[in-house]
């Protein structure tokens, strides 16, 4: 995956743990604004209104 | 079809499996990560490669659970950073034990007993404790909540009985406790060696130990447990991927589930009763024990079947409690009316 697949050695570790770290971080600010801005309309949905 | 290269089947199933695992992990704040390395052991993956993974994952795991941990004022750097230089030190003893475990051809059986011990022994521990009723086993939703003064008053007996041996240099905690640098340094080498040894962060033995032996209040233990998670979860895995071990095309899909289950996991919190479910959680965790073993099993006596036997019995284990979580939460909402819903969605 992103052409990773025989990163080795210090750089390439490196690159390996910096893409899972990016990767958190995108992902923690992008599911925190889906969630503010879907998680309403969705409790409502699952409560039946 | 592919996707970067990779089957888009496989991204979907192991998205699927974060979602589970992300969901247990954010209603119980405990025991999402090693369920992952027995699972990518028990679908043929390689010790390394499952291992290495696994700690990738509890790596970005840690990291966000930490951001939404940073501005509580529950992270004591100082044990932090001690805890950071025990653990690394364990991390590559642990290491080294698990390739020369493989190559003296071990290394499955092993990693596989020491899960079965370490998944059972948890799992009968919890579903004891829940079915007491005790609230004990687990982080509590609490913690968050506590104030560090009050609840370093709170600590065990056995803490009190260990800090009153001074081992010199004794060094200050939040909470106002003095406790011996060698403890720490202690029970930091003796997680970081299982975390290198089974590719897990050692939080549910961690967090644990930092209470119940070092006397660290709770709230703090869960903060500094989880600022230590992310190095050594990075550590652990930048060394295994230096021989190539982790693997992004489980680890990206993963963890993209696993965000996602843990806020809905959160959010189940705020409804849900841990106590109501925490019973399923400690049959899941011995489910899974069984499922190592069954695996271990087939291999021993060359029956194939039973590798796909153990898998259905560790994905079923999560969905069944997962499910209870999910139908749980959703029960509530209904039965709630429309403020105490607005509400809870906050």
């Amino acid at each position: 995956m992103f052409g990773l697949e025989n990163a080795a050695g210090p750089t390439g570790a490196a690159m390996l743990i910096g893409i899972v770290l990016v990767e958190a971080l995108l992902l923690y600010v992008g599911y925190g604004v889906l969630e503010s801005v879907l998680g309403p309309t969705i409790a409502r949905a699952l409560r039946g209104d | 079809m592919e996707l970067l290269g990779v089957a888009v089947s496989m991204l979907v199933m192991f998205a699927g499996f974060g979602v589970l695992i992300g969901l247990l992990f954010g209603f119980f704040g405990m025991g999402g990560s090693f369920l992952v390395t027995p699972a990518l052991l028990v679908m043929g993956y390689r010790t390394d490669v499952a291992v290495a993974s696994g700690l990738a994952f509890v790596f970005g795991t840690s990291v966000i659970a930490t951001l939404k941990h940073r501005d509580l004022g529950q992270v004591d750097y100082k044990l932090g950073v001690l805890m950071i230089a025990g653990t690394t030190a364990g991390i590559e003893v642990g290491k080294i034990g698990l390739h020369w475990l493989q190559d003296i051809g071990l290394a499955n059986t092993v990693v596989s007993i020491a899960y079965v011990g370490l998944l059972g022994g948890i799992g009968v521990f919890i579903t004891y404790n829940a079915l007491k009723s005790d609230g004990e086993g687990g982080v509590s939703h609490d913690a968050e909540d506590m104030d560090v003064e009050e609840a370093a008053e709170d600590i065990p007996d056995i803490a009190k009985k260990i800090q009153s041996y001074n081992i010199p240099p004794m060094m200050g905690i939040k909470g106002g406790l003095k406790v011996s640098l060698w403890m720490i340094l202690g029970v930091a080498f003796a997680t970081g060696l299982l975390s290198g040894f089974l590719g897990v962060g050692g939080g549910f033995i961690r967090m644990p130990a930092l209470f119940y032996l070092i006397g660290v209040p709770v709230p703090v233990a869960v903060g500094t447990d989880l600022f230590e998670i992310v190095f050594s979860g990075g550590i652990g895995s930048f060394l295994y991927a230096m021989d190539g071990a982790v693997n992004l095309s489980i680890v990206v899909p993963l963890l993209a589930g696993s965000a996602l289950g843990a806020r809905l996991g959160a959010a189940a919190t705020s409804l849900v009763e841990e106590d109501d479910i925490k019973v399923y959680f400690g049959i899941m965790l011995l489910l899974g024990s069984i499922a190592v073993a069954v695996r271990e099993i087939g291999g021993v006596i060359e029956m194939p079947v039973l590798d796909v036997v153990s898998l259905a019995i560790i994905v079923g284990a999560a969905m069944l409690v997962s499910g209870a979580v999910v139908v749980s939460s959703i029960r509530e909402l209904r039965a709630q009316g429309p403020t105490a819903t607005a509400q809870s969605a906050d």
